[in-house]
């Protein structure tokens, strides 16, 4: 079997899947579908699912919600021009396939059309993975709707009629009439943002809405409400339709939350199961540690030095001098480890070493030891033992006497210099730094200071201190060249998709640890991570042809 | 009724039963709660809370049901309170409440009211005194109760014009003594000049704000950013001051009208918006008025007394009034609702 037949293969099997689960009873509702045909327009309300073939590129949609919320982040004001600007810049840069689908007007072509289709296939196929947590939801239709806005505005500048996408769709927002709008033109011009006389009223035409639909503009205060009538102008029309695609988003995403039960025990499934997790970067609960390592209680001390996000390595050395954590501390630190490789028995033996030496033994096993088990808690049971992903820590509350939280957020600016002086950072980065700080850059400023230990980047940037971990070790074992993250291990994939999908071949983990790349040993790890593998590879793959 | 008499804190639990025994209006409650049952299963979903002595709130659980209670929907709320303006009040701080500060809270309703019935096009609100130094506002209609958690903090938003309060608004040091603090408000140091002279000659506030006005306008041309400064002023000052996370979500809960606010035992009772300035909430009365205002009752007109509900007799009657009024405007909507609920439309 050839390389390519192995990809055709885990397309064909991909296929199949995403058309049996949209075709299951829980998402049958009108079974014909005529919009996706033609995908009339660049964009869509993705309301109905695809149906046909699916090939694994379709994924590259997470890579501009990616994008997106990189730039967000990066402190450009939302739906600002040098927003968009940046937005699509990024997407031209990376070659993104929806740059073709948002081409308009003129005659159709092949490529459009194959790229509005893959922008509808693969929103499904996300779906399925953001649907799983609130967390995730929330994630997914925040960025979804970001990148709807960005398109919308673009594809409107290029001077797009929306007429057409808004019948589709079901959309209808009236206009108000002459006399309508001759009689408020007064509260028009008051109330509407960017309109600062009657004149500019002239050629403008109004939609009124219920303000539920303009919430955004109401929120702001930036249209003329009446009786519960929000005036929309005729320019702010993607506000109101993107407030639209954002809550049938929300609801779609519960839905298919709610019927995963009934399709979820489908084995074939099982790589889209944990695919959030590899993913968003945000979960890193499974059962073995993620980087597929063991570490032992007397690593930490190194590790801490060299692999750990300043928030771990802090409460580290707290440890190391106080022997004692309060419970957000235990929760943060403690979760971090398991998922990093410490096994319940090392972390039992790591912290009763040094809470014994505040407290006898016996205390230890009655008031803390439970907990720490509890962490390690069965699995299935639908208890949160996954450890906090950057947002949750950031977040946090930090209470008098606690270690735990994030440095580059709860820690004073002067206290934070001084720790990073100590840890050798040099000054121009340190002042940089606290700046990002200062603006609240907390993750970009940690992301800064991966750079300045490990002189190479993460360039998803940090989103999961295990993430932080698994990266650091990556780079420091060279399992990983710095900054070409995503070309080196490909060569090998033929072997591997071919072989582990015969067997499970516990035969090949003796392999030279050092000349596995990291997707290859996980391939190898054992039968569970097959699936798993296999798509991690199509992805890659697919990036890289 | 009148009282200035300090309530006795340590009678609370001996007077609680009487008054929700004999005095609470339960059957207005209902009418108001139920919306008229449409859906038929509306009032056994809601839930309820009620203060007793030292801020405990008692949240009624259904037992059958009691894992994981989410309120179906919940009224648009609103919470005003006094504290909020003790960077522009100067005579009481705290929890102390007397009638010149209370104009503030009467400006406060005035305007909420006209926002959310002319601009969002609500119906059915209620004020209610919260028993100490603030109000609540209940906005009812059937529109308003299934909005959503980011609608509810759109609407709060636009409405809350005075923000971002705490660590900006403590950075404004009143401290200069024969200044008016109001001065310190006033961005541009030629124009504070100006009026540090003049104003110490004004004896009443009027007097001072009419001084103020005058000297910005003089001034108007020269510089751009006084187009808007005697507004700007007037907004810091009186505009509602909003706990505007009370408003976002729907598990929050206020002080149930006509419950009893523990520390002061002053009925939470409901008034008309329009009547906002001429509320007097040290004359809302207490729970150990209106017991001995029953006792009075009775005992002067023995045959007939039988027959007159109980808070008939006492100074609560008018605020029961307010409320009943404002139930009937609520039970038109609550017909129609029915009505469509049945498959019938109003042509
Ligand atoms: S950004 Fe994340 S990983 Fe970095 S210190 Fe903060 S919480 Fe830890
Ligand atoms: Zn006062």
């Amino acid at each position: 079997m050839s390389f390519s037949t192995g990809k055709a293969m885990i397309t064909y099997f991909h296929t199949k899947i995403i058309m049996e689960i949209y075709s299951t009873k829980a998402f049958r509702r009108k079974q014909k579908i005529l919009v996706e045909s033609s995908y009339s327009s660049s964009l869509q309300f993705y309301s109905e699912p695809p149906t046909g073939n699916i090939t694994l590129k379709e994924f590259d949609e997470l890579s501009f919600l990616r994008a997106i919320e990189r730039i967000n982040l990066s402190g450009h004001a939302k739906n600002s021009e040098e927003w968009m600007q940046k937005i699509f810049e990024d997407f031209q840069k990376n070659k993104f396939f929806i740059i073709s689908a948002d081409k308009i007007g003129g005659t159709k072509n092949e490529d459009v059309i194959n790229a509005r289709r893959k922008d509808h296939l693969s929103h499904f196929i996300l779906r399925l993975a953001y649907c799983r947590s609130e967390e995730l939801r929330r994630w997914f239709v925040a960025q979804e709707t970001d990148l709807f806005r960005a398109r919308f505005v673009r594809v409107a500048k290029m001077g797009a009629d929306f007429s057409s996408f808004l019948k589709e769709n079901n959309l209808h927002f009236s206009q108000i009439s002459e006399e309508e709008l001759k009689q408020e033109s007064v509260n028009l011009m008051m109330a509407t943002y960017n309109i600062n006389s009657v004149d500019q009223l002239e050629d403008k035409t109004f939609f009124k809405v219920p303000f539920v639909e303009a919430l955004e503009l109401v929120r702001n205060r930036k249209v003329f409400l009446k009786k519960g009538f929000a005036y929309v102008p005729s320019s702010d029309l993607v506000t109101l339709v993107s407030t639209v695609f954002r809550s049938k988003l929300s609801q779609a995403l519960t839905a298919t939350y709610k019927a995963l039960p009934q399709i979820e025990d489908d084995e074939r499934l099982y790589s889209l199961k944990d695919f959030d997790k590899r993913h968003t970067g945000s979960d890193y609960s499974q059962k073995k540690s993620a980087s597929g390592q063991q570490i032992t209680p007397e690593m930490l001390n190194h590790l801490s030095t060299t692999s750990f996000p300043l928030c771990m390595r802090h409460m580290h050395e707290y440890l190391n001098t106080q022997h004692h954590l309060k419970h957000g501390g235990r929760m943060q630190y403690g979760l971090f480890l398991k998922a990093a490789g410490l096994k319940l028995e090392d972390a039992l033996k790591f912290w009763r070493s040094h809470f014994t030496k505040n407290m006898d033994v016996d205390k230890f096993e009655k008031q803390y030891a439970y907990n720490i088990r509890h962490n390690y808690g069965k699995e299935g049971k639908r208890t949160d033992y996954t450890p906090y992903s950057c947002m949750k820590i950031i977040t946090t509350n930090v209470g008098a006497g606690d270690c735990h939280g994030c440095p580059f957020k709860h820690n004073d600016s002067n206290i934070l210099k001084q720790k990073l002086i100590n840890y050798q950072v040099s000054s121009d980065i340190v002042n940089e730094i606290l700046d990002l700080t200062n603006k609240h850059h907390y993750q970009i400023a940690c992301q800064r200071y991966f750079e300045a230990k490990h002189h190479s980047t993460i360039e998803s940037g940090v989103n999961h201190p295990n993430q932080y971990f698994e990266e650091s070790v990556a780079i420091l074992h060279g399992t990983k060249t710095p900054n070409k993250a995503a070309s080196t291990p490909n060569i090998k994939y033929q072997h591997s998709v071919l072989t582990s999908q015969s067997q499970a071949s516990p035969s090949t983990q003796s392999q030279n640890a050092a000349d596995i790349s990291g997707v290859e040993s996980m391939l190898f790890d054992d039968d569970d991570d097959m699936d798993d593998a296999l798509f991690e590879v199509a992805m890659q793959t697919d990036v890289n042809s | 009724m009148a009282n200035e008499k300090k309530f006795e804190v340590h009678l609370l639990p001996d007077l609680l039963p009487v008054y929700y025994g004999r005095l609470f209006p339960y059957e207005q409650y209902y009418k108001w709660l139920s919306y008229g049952n449409v859906p038929k299963t509306y009032f056994p979903h809601r839930e309820f809370s009620f203060t007793l002595a030292d801020d405990i709130y008692l949240r009624p659980k259904d037992h059958r049901t009691v894992t994981a209670f989410v309120p179906l929907e919940k009224e648009l709320v609103f919470d005003i309170d006094m504290t909020d303006y003790d960077e522009v009040r100067y005579c009481c701080s705290g929890a102390d409440i007397c009638l010149l500060c209370w104009k503030y809270m009467a400006v406060a309703v005035e305007i909420l009211d006209i926002g959310l019935r002319e601009d969002f096009g609500f119906n059915h609100i209620l004020w209610v005194f919260s028993g100490r130094r603030g109000v609540h506002g209940w906005v009812c209609d059937a529109r308003a109760r299934s909005l959503s958690q980011l609608a509810r903090s759109a609407v709060a938003e636009y409405l809350q014009v005075v923000r971002g309060g705490e660590n900006q608004t403590k950075k404004v040091i009143f401290n200069s003594s024969d200044l008016h603090p109001f001065i310190n408000l006033i961005p541009d140091p030629e124009l504070r000049e100006n009026l540090s002279k003049v104003m110490p000659k004004c004896c009443n506030s009027l007097q001072r704000w009419e001084t103020i006005k005058n000297e910005i306008e003089g001034m108007k041309n020269k510089k751009k950013s006084f187009t808007h400064l005697t507004t700007e002023i007037m907004f810091q000052l009186i505009y509602p001051r909003l706990d505007i996370n009370v408003s976002k979500g729907i598990n929050h809960l206020l002080k149930s009208p006509f419950s009893i606010h523990p520390k002061t035992g002053r009925v939470c009772v409901p008034f008309n918006a329009s009547d906002a300035y001429a509320f007097n909430p040290l004359r809302v009365p207490t729970i150990s008025d209106l017991i001995e205002e029953v006792g009075e009752f009775d005992k002067t007109r023995t045959g007939e007394a039988v027959k007159i509900t109980d808070y008939k007799k006492t100074s609560m009657k008018s605020s029961i009034f307010v409320f009943e009024k404002f139930l009937s405007g609520l039970s038109k909507e609550n017909a129609a609702r029915r009505l469509e609920e049945n498959g019938w439309c109003m042509i």
